[in-house]
């Protein structure tokens, strides 16, 4: 019974750290699909973010300065897209695709440029790296039947970029409902006219909404590099910032649900891995391909419409054109 | 806020007019929009501006709002030079707009849609709360009742619009400008907005009232100033004039009153139309027992304000919806709710349309003209296809021969459809549905956006095709089309029959209350007789 | 709409040009940063694409590839439809043509055989590209994210197949056991040695062929057959299209499927031409290189011919950079396709002002 009570959570451990990337892009792709600007750049942003995490922590030894840099190369790629699809009404999908496809070649072709390590970064020590944060008596907590091990599992030790990726569920919940950005913003992606007419900048707002986007998926990507992992490997990202995409529809563009779909999506993950090589009863192998593959599946078939409904933004993907 | 009052058309008076515009020019490309343009409106009156469609009044609100700024000339308000480069400073200058298509958020609440942009600083959920004290305040001085926490996307059009008003006193309006607001609401809902302008005078609101209705200016407003291509042609006081004078300043000639129409001998019945219903988005029914028949050689006149299920009827008629209940006969084929027809389908039963929409449904812009012109006739203009292929050559030729028979300009199939003139592009779609001789003409707003020369081409040609034996409908929002070509009218209100009457018992005030939905059988007495 | 209208050689000619200057110059500022000489390695690269014995073999084999691909994205386009599932769909295409051969390549004709394996390729990619066609058209989920999820999906149907139950026996990499001998398209230089001409061995096989001909046919079912003109009446406008009597839904799908159809006619290259047997990842990023070729050929098979060229000579001399530099390598050509989506895709009007200033100013 203790056994099987600390494997779950063991696994519910690591679909925290599986999950704080994607809750980050989450996250950052709420306030730029909120604002009316599709973005599936979230894969390339993070990754690039990786990039300038990874190398400017072995450069100069610090992952804060390394962080800083993720947010700084993240930030500089969502201004990218917001000169093509803001101030230039270019088309968003090809513009995040583009972001995306940018950044698999530079990553490589700078790190290799740089630490001719054909293209990955130097491994980081682990003073370079955000660090797990031990609680207080985490250890001494086992005593404590059922939760002692929780405490000391899922609670404890974690690094500070996931409990800053938690934070941020709140964070983006009180900017977008509780504030005049929020309300401002979340009309710019129903109905970018009222906003006009109201005298309140349209582009402004969507410039904001795509710099936040940047900063989130800049920590995304400085915790793959620099906290969850010892350095970029090149395309790290794998697929992550579309899953993300995904899980930001599953939560029907709203923070609360995203966060469970990426807990969801990250869980699948973690089980997949901890399944690896087990042999199920009745099923042989455990198909760990088919497990990593259901947050695309389940994702079409909620666009589907067979579960629910998702309702993205009236705007969205629509660039803001005063009629003449 | 100045507190004079004062009619004035001439800006002679000394008191500061709320709005002077002097010399304002504006031009798109080769569009001269606004040409030397002057306005004074004084304040704590209602002003018009009248003019066609294309006039430049748009363009010269547009200017006012901010929206884009003049080439050159200079607006003053309330005696302050004002550089009004963006809709903050039209805001902030006291100026609100109601726009012809709403600018609120659907799924949004009244009392968020009104404060974006003047929410306070601070906690939103504080600034909506101030907001809302405020703004019963200003409900209540100005009889503006609404339910401040009802999602806009739930309320009809008529309090949608009263939201915008809001809106704009909220935001310390003390001049509204309304751009075309009755185009979407009933009778009704118009007489409500005309008590509710008079009320915003009373208080000293300044308003400025944009729209092409002859009967909106005389009701309401207290001066007017008309546009034609982009000048001002006269600026007048509403008590000094009268709509026949209006009118002709607006088209610079006298009004066209009736085309060449004679009556025809009706033949025998063509369609028939046995209490067809279509389900509604948000109303319970979009159409509710509409039943009518229609014999060869008339003209149908279905009169309503837009938006009233006419748009609906014609798609049922087309094929392009399926009926909800009800029988539609053509020729000898019945159409139910269980066997419907398609639009090619009925296209083949001798029945062709020309959509109320030319740009989004009737033309396919991008194309060249010859493209466009075999548009739903792929399969049947001879030799336009082989088989599965195109055949450039006959589809031009075919086109040139159209566009020579409508002279259609530039008669070229090979330019671009988005190129041609508006009354160019709805006579190739006329054409091109009057080349396959049909039994029964479609026909949704024929002249919308069309010049007066090519409106009365078209109007002649579809005399033309029903004395020739077809039998046509026509939709149209402009009761004079009605009234001068229909040989018989049904008035449609809500969906509904509010009766049929035949062209010598039709006027305009019959058909009016009609609209405005009340039976032809609940008529007054009074209508009955001719004047 | 501020002036009239700039003649037609600047707008499909000029524009597109100005764009794919700026994306070059984007990358030789990088690659100056990076310390090496731009104009050296553009050297490096044309001769590796053109020059060098055999180059061009391997350019038009590369070439192959971003046709098929281009020409799909082109005529999901036609109809509006954004398809960026070509990977996906080449995937299927792949397995579809590898099954096909797998299961006959011991009992039938090797000329029967591959002729299956490219109707099944067809086929197969024409599949993974209805289904979210019909995702689009009669449940209403916006077919780019669609796409998005139905190429992960395929390569993880792809992962579970090659390295389940269809890894060849005794193997450790998760590919397919290798067709029977001859089951494959003709290469090139076989063909030429059949006539008499010597050839150095390329990759390049018949479906370079093919796909010549697949754009002379997307042209003719475009501009001269009665579904194109429904499917381009469709892109421009939905509601023409019903007016006129056709069914949108029913367009959305036929075009998706045709789509994708030619997407998976790309394995021909890669699997019936080249590998002879199913590999993981053989698509390689084509299938997104297929946005670049169709936006930079303007969604039009002749434009599609010259913008896969200009690919196919980045894919083959990006290869030779690995050899003749130290810090560049072939990712630099995904760098570079990166920056030519970039500016000829979402940037496209960035140029277009200026461009028409000059114009005007010269026309005076």
């Amino acid at each position: 019974m203790a056994d099987i009570w600390l494997q779950f959570l063991l696994t519910v451990d690591a679909t925290l750290r599986v999950a704080t990337p994607l809750i980050l892009c989450a996250m950052a792709g709420l306030f730029s699909e909120k604002s009316g600007i599709i973005d599936i750049s979230l894969e390339g942003k993070m990754l690039m973010a990786a990039f300038a995490a990874g190398g400017i922590a072995a450069v100069s030894g610090s992952a804060w300065l390394g962080l800083a840099a993720a947010v700084l190369a993240s930030v500089l790629f969502s201004l990218i897209h917001g000169l093509a699809c803001i101030t230039h009404k270019g088309n968003q999908v090809i513009s995040g695709l583009a972001i995306n496809i940018l950044a698999s070649g530079l990553t490589v072709t700078l790190g290799i440029a740089a630490f001719a390590k054909g293209g990955q970064t130097p491994l980081l020590a682990k003073s370079e790296r955000f660090s797990a944060i031990t609680l207080p008596f985490a250890d001494v907590a086992t005593v404590i039947p059922l939760f002692g091990p929780f405490y000391k599992e899922v609670i404890s030790g974690h690094n500070l970029l996931v409990w800053l990726a938690l934070f941020t569920v709140w964070l983006s919940w009180f900017v977008i409902f509780r504030t005049r950005f929020g309300l401002r913003l979340r009309a710019v992606g129903e109905k970018p006219e009222a906003v006009d007419t109201a005298g309140v900048s349209v582009d402004g707002l969507r410039y904001r909404a795509v710099i936040i986007a940047g900063i989130f998926c800049g920590i995304a990507g400085a915790y793959l590099s620099v906290a969850h992992g010892a350095g970029f490997v090149r395309e790290m990202t794998a697929g992550k910032g579309y899953i993300a995409l995904a899980a930001l529809i599953f939560g029907n563009w709203r923070p609360v649900p995203a966060l469970m779909a990426c807990l969801m999506f990250g869980f699948l993950d973690a089980l997949a891995a901890r399944l690896q090589g087990v042999e199920l009863p009745y099923l042989g192998q455990t198909p760990t391909d088919l497990i990593l593959v259901l947050p695309y599946v389940l994702t079409v078939v909620l666009l589907a419409g067979f579960i629910g409904r998702a309702t993205p933004p009236a705007a969205i993907g629509t660039p803001y054109i005063k009629e003449r | 806020m100045s507190k004079k009052h004062s009619i004035s058309a001439g800006g002679a008076d000394t008191a500061a007019p709320a709005i002077k515009l002097t010399a304002i020019d504006k031009s798109f490309g080769t569009v001269h929009a606004n040409q030397n343009v002057d306005l004074h409106v004084a304040s704590g009156t209602v002003h018009g501006v009248i003019g066609e469609n294309g006039a430049g009044k748009s363009t010269l609100v547009s200017i006012l709002y901010g929206f884009y700024s003049a080439d050159s000339g200079q607006i003053d308000i309330f005696g302050q030079p004002a550089d009004i480069r963006s809709t903050a400073d039209a805001i902030a200058a006291g100026i609100g707009m109601v726009h012809q298509h709403f600018m609120l958020v659907p799924n949004f609440t009244v009392l968020e849609n009104i404060i974006i942009g003047h929410e306070g600083s601070g906690s939103l959920l504080d600034g909506i709360k101030a907001a809302e004290d405020k703004l019963r305040t200003i409900a209540d001085h100005y009889g503006l009742q609404v339910d401040l926490h009802a999602r806009v996307g739930d309320l009809p059009v008529g309090l949608q619009q009263r939201v915008e008003i809001l809106k704009a006193l909220y935001r310390g309006a003390r001049i509204l400008i309304l751009d075309e607001p009755t185009g979407v609401l009933t009778p009704q809902e118009a007489e409500q907005l005309f008590s509710i302008l008079d009320s915003l005078r009373v208080q000293g609101v300044t308003v400025l009232l944009i729209t092409h209705k002859l009967r909106e200016i005389m009701a309401v407003t207290d001066t007017v100033s008309v546009m034609r291509a982009g000048q001002m042609v006269a600026h007048l006081k509403t008590a000094d004039t009268n709509p026949a004078d209006l009118a002709q300043l607006m088209i610079g000639r006298p009004v066209l009153l009736s085309v060449g129409y004679t009556k025809a001998q009706t033949g025998d019945v063509v369609l028939s139309a046995d209490r067809l219903c279509l389900h509604g988005n948000t109303a319970e029914y979009a159409l509710r027992d509409i039943s009518f028949d229609l014999y060869r050689r008339e003209i149908f006149g279905i009169a309503g304000v837009s938006g009233n299920g006419q748009s609906e009827l014609l798609d049922i008629l087309a094929g392009i919806r399926e009926l909800s209940a009800g029988r539609l006969k053509i020729g000898m084929t019945e159409i139910t709710p269980q066997a419907p027809l398609s639009p090619s389908q009925i296209k083949a039963l001798g029945v062709a349309h020309i959509p109320e929409d030319r740009h989004a449904a009737g033309l396919v812009l991008p194309f060249s003209a010859g493209e466009s012109a075999i548009l739903g006739y792929e399969k049947d203009i001879a030799a336009a296809c082989r088989g599965w292929f195109l055949q450039p050559r006959t589809i031009r030729a075919h086109c040139a021969g159209l566009m020579q028979a409508f002279d259609v300009r530039p008669a070229d199939p090979d330019l671009r459809t988005s190129l041609f003139s508006g009354g160019n592009q709805q006579k190739l779609v006329v054409a091109r549905e009057m080349s396959s001789a049909p039994d029964i003409l479609l026909v949704g707003q024929p002249t919308r956006g069309v010049d007066i020369g090519a409106i009365e081409f078209i109007h002649n040609q579809l005399l033309r095709l029903r004395d020739a034996g077809s039998a046509i409908i026509l939709v149209s929002v402009e009761l004079d089309e009605i009234l001068n070509l229909s040989d018989r009218i049904m008035v449609v209100n809500a969906g509904r029959n509010m009766g049929i009457i035949d062209r010598s018992a039709a006027d305009a005030q019959k058909i009016g209350l009609m609209m405005a939905g009340v039976p032809v059988d609940e008529l007054p007495a009074a209508c009955g007789d001719r004047p | 709409m501020s002036r009239q209208p700039v003649p037609r050689w600047i707008d499909i000619g000029l524009l597109p040009l100005v764009n794919l200057l700026a994306a070059f110059a984007v990358a030789a500022i990088i690659i100056a940063v990076i310390g090496e000489n731009p104009l050296q390695a553009m050297g490096v690269m044309i001769k590796g694409a053109f020059v060098y014995k055999g180059a061009l073999g391997y350019t038009l084999y590369y070439t192959t590839n971003f046709i098929f691909t281009g020409l799909a994205v082109a005529v999901a386009f036609h109809a509006r439809l954004f398809n960026i599932g070509g990977e996906g769909q080449a995937m299927m295409g792949g397995l579809g043509a590898g099954l096909t051969v797998l299961a006959c390549d011991q009992i039938l004709p090797a000329g029967l055989a591959v002729m299956l394996g490219i109707f099944a390729a067809a086929l197969f990619g024409a599949f993974w590209g209805f289904v979210p066609g019909w995702l689009q058209a009669r449940r209403g989920s916006h077919i780019v994210i669609t796409t998005i999820m139905f190429n992960f999906i395929a390569a993880s149907v792809m992962v579970w197949l090659l390295a389940g139950m269809l890894m060849a026996p005794n193997q450790m990499s998760p590919e397919t056991r290798s067709f029977a001998e001859h089951v494959s398209l003709p290469k090139i230089h076989e063909l030429a040695a059949g006539f008499g001409f010597e050839m150095v061995r390329t990759p390049l096989n018949l479906s370079f062929v093919i796909a010549l001909a697949a754009c002379i046919g997307v042209w003719v079912l475009i501009w001269r057959t009665r579904l194109g003109y429904i499917i381009r009446a469709t892109g421009h406008s939905e509601r023409a299209a019903v007016y006129a009597g056709h069914n949108p839904a029913h367009i959305i799908m036929i075009a998706m499927a045709i789509s994708g159809a030619l997407a998976g006619l790309m394995a021909l290259n890669e699997i019936l031409g080249v590998q002879e047997r199913v590999i993981l990842n053989f698509t390689a990023g084509y299938g997104f290189t297929g946005i670049a070729v169709a936006l930079m050929g303007r969604n039009h098979p002749i434009g599609i011919v010259f913008a896969s060229l200009l690919f196919g000579a980045l894919y083959q001399g990006g290869a030779e950079l690995d050899f003749e530099f130290q810090t560049i390598t072939r990712e630099m050509v995904l760098m570079i396709q990166g920056l030519i989506i970039l500016f000829s895709g979402a940037l496209a009007y960035l140029f277009k002002p200026a461009v028409e200033r000059v114009w005007f100013r010269l026309k005076q």
